[in-house]
C-alpha cells in the first residue's frame, strides 16, 4: 500500500474532534475549556483539506485559512474576557461563575 | 513511506489531543496543544497543502497559542482542583462519546473506502494557487474577515485595558 | 536515485552542522574583539595568538561546568526549553542556500540542505516556535525575575514578527516566489539588480524595517533589556547552567546568522557579485585577502607587542595563500558565490556587533511603542506603495 486511504484521515478528524468534545464538556478550567475548542476547529480544518486534496481544489484549503483567521480573533477576545472574568471573580473554575450577580 | 509518515504523526496529535483533555494543569494542556498543531500541519503537508501547514505553524501554533501561554502564565493558573468533576456525567458521557466517534468513523468508511493520498498527489495547494483564489474568488469573505479581526483588535483591547480612574 | 539522495543529503548535514558549530563558537570571538577594539582595548589576547583558541576554552568550561538542577523548577518544561530554543534556531539554517549548484563526485547538487518551495515562510514559521523555548523557560524556572524576563522576551518577539513579516513582503512583490533559491536567482545580473536597490521602489525602507526587527527578534542590543545582566539578573535564563545555558547562546547567534542570511537573501542578492565577472568581479577576494595579508606582513615586521613577531607573519602567509586559492579555476565556481554570500552575511553581522558596542538599550515600553505606533504603520505603507508601484509598472 503506497498511498494511504482518504478515511484514515477523516476518521483522525473525528478522533480529534471527538476528544475536543469531551474535554469542553468535562473540564472545569475555563482556558482548557477554550483550548478544546480550539482542538475541534483544528479537526474541522484537517476535514477541510482532505476533501480539498480529494476534489482536486484548492477551495477548502481557503475554508481552512478563514476558519483559521476567525479562530485568531475569538481566542484573542475570548482570552481577553477570561482575563476580566478573572480579575473580577478571582477563579477559573467555571462552576463558580455561575451567576451574573457579582 | 507515506503510511509510515501518517502513522507516527497521527498518532502523536491523538496522544498530545488525549492529554489537552486529561492534564491538570493548563500549561501542560497548551504544550500539547501545540504539538498537535505541529502534527497536523506535517499531515497537511502530506496532503499537498504547503501554504495552508506554514500558516498552520505561524499563526496557529505560532501567535494563537503563545496567546494562550502568556495568559495561563499571567494568570498564575494552578492545577485544576477535583471537587468540581462529577463521576456520573463521566460515567454517561464517556460511552455517548465514543457513540458518536463510532458512528462517525462507521460513516467515514463507507462513503470513501477507496481513494488514497499519495505525498505530492495534489500540487494545486501552494502560495500562488491559495494566493489566486484568495483575491478573486474569495475577496469578499477576506475583506470581512479583516473587519473581524479589526472588531477582535479593538474589542480585546477595550477588555483588558486598565482602567483608567 | 534515492540512496545517492539520502547519503548526499547527510553529507551535506554533517558539513553544515560542523561548519555552523565552529562558526557560532568563533562568531563570539569576533563580537568580543569588535567590542572590545570599539571600547579602545585588547580583548581576548592570551589564550592562543590573538585570543584564537578562547571560544575553545570558554567550550571546554561550559561544559565541565556543574549542571545544577534546581529543585523548585518544573522539571519537563525545564529540560525542553533549551532543547526548543536550540532545534528551531538550527532548524532555519536548513533552508538557506549558500551557493549556486556545484558538482561533487559527479553528482549535481545544491549548496543547500533542502529547497522548499514556500523557504520564506518556513523560516518565518520556525521562528514563531522559537518563542517557546524562551517563554517556557522563563516560566519553569519558577523565579520572578526569569518569569518577567521571559515574558517580556516572548512579548517583544512576537510583537517585532510583524513588521518583519511585512517588511519581508514587500521584496517578495517584486520577486514574485516564495523559494529562497529563485529569490536569489531572480536578482542576479549586477549590484542594480538586488532587491535593495531593483524595481519600481528600492527596497531601502524594507531593508532597515527588516533589519530593525531582526535586531529586536534575536533579543540582541538595543533590544536586549529581558536578558540584560544589570536588569534582571539574566532574565530568562537565570536558573540554567553549562549546556543549557550554552544552548541558549548558540541559539542566540544561530538566529542571529538566520536573520542575517535572510537579509542577504531577500535584500542583497544572496551570492551574486556586484558586477558581472566579465569586468573582474572574480579578483576582488584574491585582491582583499592579499591586501589583508600584506598589512599582517608589514605588521609582523614591525611589530608592536613582542608575541606578534611570529603569529602575524604567520597568518600574513595565510591570508596570500587563501587569495591564491581564489585564483584557482577549479574552485572558482563554487568559491566565489560563497565568498559573496559570506561577505554579505559576515558584513550585516558585523553591524550587529558595531550596534551593540554603541548604542544604548531601550526601556521595555519604549520599544513596545516603537514597535506598535512606528515600525508596524511605516512597514504597512511602504507595503502598500510597493505593492501600488508594482502593479502600475507590469504589463
Amino acid at each position: 500500500m503506497t498511498g494511504v486511504p482518504v478515511s484514515w484521515f477523516l476518521t483522525l478528524s473525528a478522533v480529534l474532534f471527538v476528544l475536543g468534545v469531551c474535554g469542553f464538556l468535562f473540564r472545569r478550567n475555563i482556558i482548557t475549556v477554550f483550548m478544546s475548542i480550539e482542538l475541534m476547529l483544528n479537526a474541522v480544518n484537517l476535514t477541510f483539506i482532505t476533501f480539498s486534496y480529494q476534489l482536486k481544489q484548492v477551495n477548502g484549503h481557503l475554508f481552512a485559512f478563514f476558519v483559521m483567521v476567525v479562530a485568531a480573533a475569538e481566542a484573542a477576545v475570548g482570552l481577553a474576557i477570561i482575563l476580566t472574568v478573572f480579575k473580577n471573580r478571582n477563579t477559573l473554575n467555571i462552576d463558580e461563575v455561575n451567576s451574573m450577580k457579582n | 513511506m507515506d503510511v509510515i509518515l501518517f502513522l507516527v504523526f497521527a498518532i502523536i496529535a491523538v496522544v498530545c489531543a488525549i492529554n489537552v483533555v486529561v492534564q491538570n494543569h493548563p500549561i501542560s494542556s497548551a504544550i500539547s496543544l501545540v504539538g498537535v498543531m505541529g502534527s497536523l500541519a506535517i499531515l497537511y503537508l502530506l496532503l499537498g497543502a504547503e501554504f495552508i501547514a506554514a500558516a498552520q505553524v505561524i499563526v496557529y501554533a505560532g501567535a494563537i497559542m503563545v496567546l494562550f501561554v502568556f495568559v495561563i502564565m499571567l494568570l498564575n493558573a494552578g492545577a485544576e482542583t477535583r471537587k468540581g468533576r462529577s463521576l456520573m456525567v463521566q460515567a454517561v458521557g464517556v460511552p455517548l462519546a465514543i457513540a458518536l466517534l463510532g458512528s462517525l468513523a462507521f460513516f467515514v468508511q463507507r462513503l470513501y473506502p477507496r481513494d488514497m493520498v499519495h505525498f505530492g498527489g495534489f500540487q494545486g495547494g501552494s502560495a500562488l494557487a491559495v494566493g489566486r483564489a484568495l483575491f478573486t474568488t474569495y475577496l469578499l469573505p477576506f475583506e470581512i474577515t479583516s473587519i473581524l479581526v479589526l472588531i477582535a483588535i479593538v474589542g480585546a483591547i477595550v477588555l483588558a485595558r486598565k482602567e483608567l480612574d | 536515485m534515492l540512496d545517492s539522495f539520502i547519503v548526499i543529503s547527510l553529507i551535506k548535514v554533517f558539513v553544515v552542522f560542523a561548519v555552523l558549530m565552529t562558526t557560532l563558537a568563533y562568531l563570539q570571538w569576533v563580537e568580543r574583539k569588535v567590542i572590545a577594539h570599539i571600547q579602545v582595548r585588547p580583548g581576548p589576547y592570551r589564550v592562543g595568538p590573538h585570543g584564537l583558541l578562547q571560544p575553545l576554552a570558554d567550550v571546554i568550561k561550559l561544559i565541565t561546568k556543574e549542571d545544577l538542577v534546581p529543585p523548585y523548577v518544573n522539571k519537563p518544561l525545564y529540560l525542553a526549553a533549551p532543547f526548543l530554543a536550540i532545534t528551531m534556531a538550527l532548524l532555519s539554517i536548513s533552508v538557506i542556500p549558500f551557493g549556486p549548484a556545484i558538482q561533487v563526485a559527479g553528482h549535481r547538487t545544491l549548496m543547500q540542505l533542502t529547497d522548499l518551495n514556500i523557504g520564506v515562510v518556513f523560516v518565518l514559521a520556525v521562528s514563531s516556535m522559537g518563542v517557546y523555548g524562551i517563554a517556557l523557560a522563563g516560566w519553569a524556572s519558577n523565579n520572578k525575575y526569569a518569569l518577567l524576563g521571559g515574558l517580556r522576551s516572548s512579548a517583544q518577539m512576537i510583537s517585532y514578527e510583524l513588521p518583519m513579516s511585512l517588511a519581508i513582503a514587500a521584496p517578495l512583490l517584486i520577486s514574485n516566489t516564495l523559494s529562497l533559491r529563485e529569490l536569489v536567482e531572480r536578482q542576479s545580473g549586477s549590484i542594480l539588480s538586488w532587491n535593495v536597490l531593483h524595481g519600481p521602489f528600492p527596497q531601502v525602507i524594507s531593508f532597515i524595517i527588516f533589519l530593525i526587527a531582526a535586531f529586536a527578534e534575536t533579543n540582541r542590543v538595543p533590544f536586549d533589556l529581558p536578558e540584560a545582566e544589570n536588569e534582571l539578573v539574566a532574565g530568562f535564563h537565570t536558573e540554567y547552567s553549562s549546556m543549557k545555558f550554552a544552548s541558549f547562546f548558540m541559539a542566540e547567534y544561530a538566529n542571529m546568522i538566520t536573520v542575517s542570511s535572510m537579509a542577504t537573501l531577500l535584500f542583497l542578492g544572496g551570492w551574486v557579485a556586484p558586477w558581472p565577472a566579465q569586468y573582474g568581479s572574480s579578483l576582488v577576494p584574491t585582491l582583499i585577502f592579499a591586501i589583508a595579508g600584506l598589512v599582517a606582513l608589514y605588521h609582523g615586521v614591525n611589530f608592536s607587542r613582542k608575541r606578534d613577531k611570529y603569529t602575524l607573519p604567520a597568518f600574513g602567509v595565510i591570508f596570500l595563500i587563501i587569495a591564491a586559492v581564489f585564483l584557482l579555476p577549479m574552485v572558482q565556481s563554487w568559491l566565489l558565490p560563497l565568498f559573496w554570500f559570506c561577505a554579505k552575511t559576515g558584513m550585516i553581522l558585523f553591524a550587529f556587533m558595531w550596534v551593540r558596542g554603541t548604542l544604548p538599550r531601550f526601556r521595555y515600553d519604549q520599544l513596545m511603542s516603537f514597535t506598535w505606533k512606528f515600525l508596524f504603520p511605516v512597514a504597512m505603507l511602504n507595503l502598500l506603495v510597493t505593492g501600488f508601484l508594482v502593479a502600475w509598472t507590469t504589463k
